[in-house]
C-alpha cells in the first residue's frame, strides 16, 4: 500500500483535504494532485465575499501553506488539466503530455458555472463568478458608481451584490422566479433577503425573463421581455452550476448528476474514487442520494472518502450545512428540505438575530439561522434524534434549544 | 493580593458568568480571550479562530472541544491543539486562577 501512488484530479478544496487526510492517515507512497486552475488549494467562499471586496486576500483562502505540499511529498500539477481516463491500464493523461499512473484515482473535479445562451452573451463584460481569476476581474470592476446587473437571485448573486454595495456600485438585480432564493429557502426567508438588499439600496426584479445582451465591443444594457432594458458597466451571471463529470463520463464510469458513488465515495470502478461537488452520494440521514455544492461536504466528504483509500472502514454520512454571509449579516442552513407544512420563527426577523425552523408534521426538517450559529448546532442535534419538539417551544428564544433534546 | 507577585494576572470575569454551553469572550488591552467551564474547572483560549475572524466563545462546546460557531473547526479547549478542517494553526492557551467566585488569568505565561 505504501508503495502505491494515488492520483487526484481537482485542487480545489475537496482535492486539498483529500490530499492532507492521506497522509494525516499514514499513506506514506506517492501523492499527485492535478488542478486545471494557477493556484494551490483555496476555500471559494471568501470569492463572493471577503475577496470580493478587497478584505482579504488571496493568500488568506489557501488550504494550507504553499510550502506544505513540498514538504508533505504531494506532487503538484498546476494549470494543467486531466485529458482522459484509460480504466484498464490505470493510467491518467494530461494536457502537458504527461501520464501519469494510478493505483488509486480520486476524482474531484468539482462544478462547472450553468452560462448564459442569449444573443450578447460572450460579450465582454459578462462575468461568471466561480474561479478565483474570476474573483479577482470582478473586484476591478467594483468602483463606487459603476451599474451592475446580477443574473440570477441564488447565493452567489446576492452576494456578489452585497459586495458590489459596499463598493458603491449601483445594482440590480434580475430573477427569473417569483422570489430569490426560491430553490434553496422558504418564501418568508425569502422575503426577508429581498428586504435586506432593498433597505440597501438593490433594484431587484423578479419574474424576469432575459432576452439578450447588447453593447458595442463590450455589454452596456441588459434587454429583458416586456420592453424593460437595464443599462450596465458590467454584468455578473449567477444561475447555478453542474457537475464536472465529462471526464469520468467518458471513461464509462456511472454518471447520473454527478459522479455516482457509494456511501465509501467508491464510484463504479473500484479505482476510482469521487468525492465534492462532482460526487452523487447516498445519503441515509435524508433517505436520498445528493449532490452537494458545497464547502462543508468539499472538505468532510473529501476527507472520508481519503481514509477509505487508504484503508478505512467509515461511510461519509452527514446533514447538509452551509451558510452565506450578507451586508454583515451570517445566514446558516441545515438539511435540505424538500417540504415542509410549517415555518416556526425563534426571535424576532427584525432584530437580525432569529432562527426559522422547517417542520414536517412537526418533526425537524431543516433550520435556517441568522446570527445565531449555536441554534443550527442543536437543530443538526434535535434532526440527528428525529425529534418532533413543541412548537411553540421551539418559538420561544427563552426555552433553551438543549432542554428540547432528548437526554 | 501582593501586586509584585500577581500583577500579570487579570480578574476577567465571575464564575457565574462562564457557563458550560456558554463560554464568556473577555477583552483584556488589545487580546480577546474565550474563558469556559469544564466540569467546574475553568479555561482560557484566544477567542478569535485561526482559520476566518470569529469570536469562539460563540461556538459550540462539544466535550472538551470548542466548535467555531462559523465553519465548525474545533480547538481542544485545555490545549488549544486545533483538531479538525479546516482549522490548522493552534490556538494559545493562558493560566486559569479561581478566587472566590472571581476568575483571573495570566497573559504573560502563554
Amino acid at each position: 500500500m505504501n508503495q502505491a501512488t494515488f492520483v487526484v484530479i481537482g485542487a480545489g478544496q475537496a482535492g486539498g483535504r483529500a490530499v492532507e487526510a492521506m497522509r494525516a492517515a499514514g499513506f506514506s507512497g506517492r501523492i499527485l494532485l492535478v488542478g486545471s486552475e494557477a493556484y494551490v488549494p483555496y476555500e471559494r467562499p471568501p470569492l463572493s465575499k471577503k475577496l470580493l471586496t478587497g478584505d482579504t486576500e488571496i493568500e488568506t483562502t489557501y488550504l494550507q501553506d504553499p510550502s506544505f505540499y513540498d514538504d508533505q511529498r504531494i506532487e503538484m500539477r498546476l494549470s494543467v488539466d486531466a485529458v482522459a481516463i484509460d480504466r484498464e491500464a490505470r493510467t491518467l493523461e494530461l494536457s502537458s503530455g504527461e501520464t501519469l499512473v494510478y493505483d488509486k484515482l480520486l476524482l474531484t473535479t468539482g462544478a462547472r458555472v450553468r452560462k448564459l445562451s442569449i444573443p450578447g452573451a460572450d460579450l465582454p463584460g459578462v462575468h461568471y463568478l466561480r474561479s478565483m481569476d474570476e474573483s479577482l476581474a470582478i473586484r476591478e470592476r467594483l468602483v463606487a458608481g459603476a451599474r451592475l446587473v446580477v443574473v440570477g437571485g441564488g447565493f452567489i448573486g446576492l452576494e456578489a451584490a452585497s459586495a458590489a454595495r459596499t463598493r458603491g456600485c449601483e445594482v440590480v438585480i434580475l430573477e427569473a422566479a417569483d422570489r430569490i432564493l426560491n430553490r434553496v429557502v422558504a418564501p418568508e426567508i425569502s422575503r426577508f433577503y429581498e428586504d435586506l438588499h432593498r433597505a440597501n439600496g438593490v433594484d431587484i426584479r423578479t419574474g424576469v425573463k432575459l432576452l439578450e445582451f447588447t453593447g458595442d465591443g463590450k455589454v452596456e444594457a441588459v434587454v429583458c421581455e416586456g420592453g424593460v432594458t437595464c443599462p450596465a458597466d458590467f454584468v455578473i451571471v449567477g444561475i447555478g452550476v453542474e457537475a464536472d463529470s465529462g471526464l469520468a463520463e467518458v471513461a464509462g464510469l456511472a454518471v447520473d448528476n454527478g459522479i455516482v458513488v457509494d456511501a465509501y465515495g467508491q464510484t463504479s470502478d473500484e479505482h476510482i474514487y469521487a468525492a465534492g461537488d462532482v460526487a452523487n452520494q447516498p445519503n441515509e440521514l435524508l433517505g436520498r442520494r445528493l449532490r452537494l455544492e458545497s464547502w462543508q461536504n468539499a472538505q468532510n466528504q473529501a476527507i472520508a472518502v481519503a481514509r477509505v483509500m487508504c484503508g478505512g472502514t467509515e461511510p461519509h454520512q452527514e446533514l447538509p450545512w452551509f451558510w452565506s454571509d450578507q451586508y454583515g449579516l451570517n445566514l446558516q442552513m441545515v438539511g435540505l428540505p424538500e417540504s415542509w407544512d410549517q415555518i416556526v420563527i425563534r426571535g424576532e426577523m427584525a432584530s437580525h438575530k432569529f432562527t426559522a425552523f422547517y417542520l414536517r408534521d412537526q418533526l425537524v426538517v431543516g433550520a435556517n439561522a441568522l446570527n445565531n450559529p449555536r441554534d443550527i448546532r442543536f437543530t443538526r442535534m434535535l434532526m440527528e434524534q428525529g425529534a418532533r419538539p413543541d412548537p411553540v417551544a421551539l418559538a420561544d428564544p427563552n426555552i433553551p434549544l438543549k432542554s428540547l433534546l432528548e437526554a | 493580593m501582593n501586586e509584585s507577585i500577581d500583577s500579570q494576572w487579570h480578574r476577567v470575569a465571575k464564575t457565574d458568568e462562564v457557563l458550560d454551553d456558554e463560554p464568556k469572550a473577555v477583552q483584556v488591552g488589545n487580546d480577546y480571550i474565550a474563558l469556559y467551564r469544564l466540569e467546574d474547572k475553568f479555561y482560557a483560549t484566544d477567542d478569535i479562530c485561526t482559520h476566518e475572524f470569529a469570536s469562539l466563545a460563540e461556538g459550540f462546546v462539544d466535550g472538551d472541544c470548542i466548535e467555531c460557531p462559523l465553519h465548525a473547526g474545533k480547538f481542544h479547549i485545555p490545549t488549544g491543539k486545533a483538531m479538525t478542517a479546516p482549522v490548522t494553526e493552534d490556538i494559545r492557551t493562558y493560566p486559569v486562577k479561581v478566587e472566590g467566585d472571581e476568575i483571573f488569568i495570566n497573559l504573560s505565561k502563554a
